[in-house]
């Protein structure tokens, strides 16, 4: 049973093909990486299930419905939330209130009550605030939660994206390469995030290139190149596959197979 | 029928000079992407500086190259103290900017040469000349030549000259063109002080039939914008292609359906333009990188 | 007991308000002030459009003046009591920018500052060419809404200058208040983040159009409520309440204080209001000196006065 299932997705840009007859799919409580060398096409692939952008072709399901081409606020209603490579943090608001933002979902109300500043709008925001601060906890952050959120270093801005698409409570989780930048220490803690909020039911697809991460958590990886899957399987048996090892591993088919070992 | 013509005729006219707005508006817009609400001020400085210098006793030729000479060191002005300081601001500041430019220029032209309205003579007189049913100002022919002439010269400074093509390698990737030695800083005083002398001479032409004084800027800054917008900004040939379009429109509004509401013309272009066509007659779309 | 810079804000500014007024010479005083909590009114809407939202508006002032000619037609036309006439002027408004603000806000940056200037110039063009109606260029005179009069009944006797100031000053400080609430609630954060970044604030569920649009409303209402207390108060309105200059004004005032504080707004109002009421002397070069206003502070101090002043004052690092 899957909770999202992509099938011969694809698009082009103008005439180039960047990506093609993608499918594979991820159930809860699972991690699946997709891999690839730079250009194949990874962070596309999560633009258009993630909504950004509509695919040419194929389908992409959520829990058996059909969600192809829905709209970014839409999927999120529906449990999927995503971090973005390049980060896309709300820089003139704090730690804490972009967190608090990824709580839209849950403590949206009326206007009207908001500008009034009634008791039921008041709850909401207090609620918000608590459940932002044990996010943040949960990330190492609490003790950065005024500061301006443009103010925090690179690797503690990715476990801030990271918490505020936790606070959707998602049902899928994208993560857009949450080790980029970090140091070992770093990768190691978000590396721990990872694994315990799959292993609360949540299915979580993940991008990344540090291979030695990629190859200790996932349950299964799918490999890009040049846009379309030319592997998938588990970590073991990707890290001994010829195509792959060629197309992307190279040099570093020791290190995977080390870190399989 | 005459009629038609007639509307056609100041409809090119006033046409050519919303393309030459446009075109300084376009060429701004490629070297720094500012929008500069301030374009229609040239077009103002460069009539009105001609008729004072012209009224001080310089025969006119020498009055108008003075005028458009002040004029584009104004705009490279514009540039070094208003534009250059604030790069990289926020889009609100920019337009805060020019605009607060724009209206500068107008206060202090308001101080230095009054509220009326001003001329000086036409090149070669004021007798109409019949065509095709209707007449049409010896003026207006100079205005439309003077238009053609500039886009034309325009289009071979950029393809054939080679500042030309360092200010479109500039205009298309800024750091891809430093690193080729070009220097954009010249470059950017380079496509101010021409956008600036376009305009100014915009003025001159356009002065013996319109009339020129300190607050005409700002509703030609508006119109070659809808232009600009309308043959898609960034393109020289949408420059030209809108602001014909648009003073034809105009022109026919005025003479068919209301001639109090012909500035409104301009506007409802800009409307249809950004709901039904965003890149304009001539641009191309564009994709957010995420 | 820490206050929380909304409770400082509202007390700073009922204060200044309710005290100010000792030291007035003159009623002319009483004018300046009521004017420019009309105008502190008007841009404490725009901070929520500009400054929480992050969209930009060049046409705000045709609100301002479908209040203002609301207030002025209504009761002539169709026998409204003036005060009933502003709210209808608001729910116009409301309307009216609701129906324009749905597509032109699909816009940004350099778009959908000239799509909302058209439509500023759109309304200001039909104030000023439908004279049947509006009267044309010079206007039209608006009635007596006789809140005065109803004071005096209460046995409160105040001047027709101490009156609008009084009262312009409660509306302002009620209007504060709202647009202080909405920036620590949800919709507040909606909004910000989506300032932030459209992208991801789409991610986290935030209806970006939705927002976008009921920012561009309640700011036309602020716009609208703002018109009509000045038509009102002049018993008078003229087509370039609506015009392009005034819309760039409300800008200026908007992001010259800080654009995203509503105290900051309040101030760049104060300034731009009161700066032409000194130098009266210097008519002429009001529109000189306005421009270069713009000019500098957007150059030097980008984020508006009142946050640089702040910064200034922490000291860097601050």
């Amino acid at each position: 049973m899957s909770l999202l299932r992509v099938e011969g997705l694809g698009i082009d840009f103008g005439g180039l093909r960047a990506v093609h007859d993608v499918g594979f799919s991820v159930g809860p409580g699972e991690i699946v990486s997709v891999i690839g060398p730079n250009g194949a096409g990874k962070t596309t692939l999560f633009n258009m299930i993630s909504g950004l952008y509509l695919p040419g072709r194929g389908r992409v399901s959520l829990d058996g419905a059909d969600v192809t081409g829905m709209e970014p606020h839409l999927l999120a209603a529906r449990g999927l939330s995503r971090t973005f490579q390049n980060l896309q943090i709300f820089q003139a608001m704090s730690v804490l209130e972009n967190v608090a933002a990824g709580h839209h979902l849950h403590e949206k109300g009326s206007v009207i009550a908001d500008m009034l500043s009634l008791p039921s709008s008041r709850r909401r925001s207090r609620q918000t605030r608590d459940s932002a601060h044990t996010l943040l906890e949960r990330v190492g952050l609490a003790r950065a939660a005024e500061h301006k959120a443009g103010s925090l270093s690179y690797g503690a801005l990715k476990r801030l994206e990271i918490a505020r698409a936790l606070a959707l409570k998602p049902r899928v989780l994208l993560l857009d390469e949450p080790a980029a930048g970090c140091n070992a220490v770093e990768t190691e803690e978000i590396d721990r995030l990872v694994a315990e909020v799959a292993a609360g039911g949540v299915a979580v697809l993940l991008v990344e290139h540090d291979m030695r991460m990629v190859m200790r958590i996932s349950s299964h990886i799918v490999v890009l190149d040049h846009g379309e899957k030319i592997a998938e399987g588990e970590p073991a048996s990707i890290a001994r596959n010829p195509r792959v090892i060629e197309a992307y591993l190279g040099a570093q088919a020791g290190e995977a197979n080390d870190a399989v070992g | 029928m005459p009629e038609l013509m007639q509307f056609l005729m100041s409809g090119v006219t006033v046409g050519a000079v919303y393309a030459l707005v446009a075109l300084g508006f376009t060429i701004i817009y490629n070297a720094s992407d500012v929008v500069n609400f301030a374009q229609g001020e040239f077009v103002m400085l460069g009539g009105m500086m001609t008729v004072f210098g012209y009224a001080a006793g310089l025969p006119l030729p020498v009055a108008a190259l003075v005028a458009i000479l002040a004029t584009a060191a104004i705009g490279v002005a514009l540039n070094k103290l208003a534009i250059e300081p604030a790069r990289g601001a926020p889009v609100v500041s920019l337009i805060i900017i020019t605009i607060g430019a724009s209206i500068f220029i107008r206060g202090v032209s308001q101080v230095v040469f009054g509220k009326q309205l001003h001329r000086f003579p036409a090149f070669s007189g004021d007798a109409p000349i019949p065509v095709l049913g209707a007449t049409i100002l010896p003026q207006s022919l100079w205005v439309i030549a003077g238009a053609l002439a500039i886009f034309v010269g325009l289009w071979l400074f950029f393809t054939r000259t080679l500042t030309g093509r360092a200010v479109l390698a500039t205009a298309n990737n800024r750091m891809a063109a430093q690193l080729v030695g070009i220097n954009t800083r010249y470059v950017m005083s380079l496509s101010f002080a021409l956008s600036a002398a376009i305009g100014a001479l915009a003025g001159v032409l356009v002065t013996p039939i319109t009339l020129v004084s300190y607050d005409i800027g700002i509703s030609l800054a508006l119109k070659g914008f809808a232009a600009a917008m309308l043959g898609g900004m960034g393109n020289p040939k949408g420059a030209l292609a809108g602001g014909l379009l648009l003073g034809l429109m105009e022109a026919l509004t005025a003479g068919y359906i209301s001639s109090q509401y012909k500035d409104a013309a301009a506007f409802v272009v800009i409307l249809g333009v950004l709901f039904f066509m965003p890149q304009g007659l001539f641009g191309t779309k564009t994709t957010e990188r995420v | 007991m820490r206050l929380s810079t909304k409770a400082v804000t509202l007390l700073v500014l009922s204060l200044v308000i309710a005290v100010a007024p000792l030291f007035f010479p003159s009623t002319f005083y009483y004018r300046v002030g009521s004017l420019i909590f009309i105008n502190g009114l008007a841009v404490t809407g725009l901070v929520i459009l500009i400054g929480y939202a992050g969209q930009i508006s060049l046409g705000h002032a045709g609100f301002f003046g479908i209040g203002a000619y609301a207030c002025a037609l209504a009761p002539a036309h169709l026998g409204l009591h003036p005060v009933l006439a502003a709210v209808l002027g608001a729910v116009l408004s409301g309307v009216v920018a609701y129906v324009v603000g749905k597509p032109i806000l699909r816009l940004k940056g350099y778009y959908l500052a000239v799509a909302s200037l058209g439509f500023g110039v759109l309304v200001a063009m039909v104030l000023a060419n439908e004279a049947w109606l509006t009267g044309g260029p010079d206007g039209i005179a608006v009635a007596d809404p006789g809140l005065r009069a109803l004071l005096r009944g209460f046995g409160v006797d105040l001047s027709n200058a101490q009156f609008w100031y009084g009262f312009c000053g409660l509306v302002l400080v009620l209007g504060a208040w709202l647009a202080l609430n909405l920036y620590h609630s949800p919709t507040g954060r909606a909004l910000r983040a989506l300032h932030g970044s459209e992208v991801a604030a789409r991610t986290v569920g935030v209806d970006v159009a939705r927002y976008k649009l009921n920012a561009f409303v309640i700011s036309a209402v602020y716009a609208s409520v703002a018109g009509s207390l000045l038509a009102l108060q002049n018993r008078l309105v003229t087509p370039d309440m609506a015009g392009f200059m005034h819309s760039i004004e409300m800008v200026t005032m908007t992001v010259l204080g800080g654009a995203a504080s509503v105290p900051g707004a309040i101030l760049g109002a104060a300034i731009l209001t009161a700066l032409p009421q000194v130098l009266t002397v210097f008519q002429e070069y009001e529109q000189l000196m306005l421009g270069l206003v713009m000019m500098l502070v957007m150059i030097f101090m980008r984020q508006g006065l009142l946050p640089s002043l702040a910064r200034l004052l922490r000291g860097r690092g601050g």
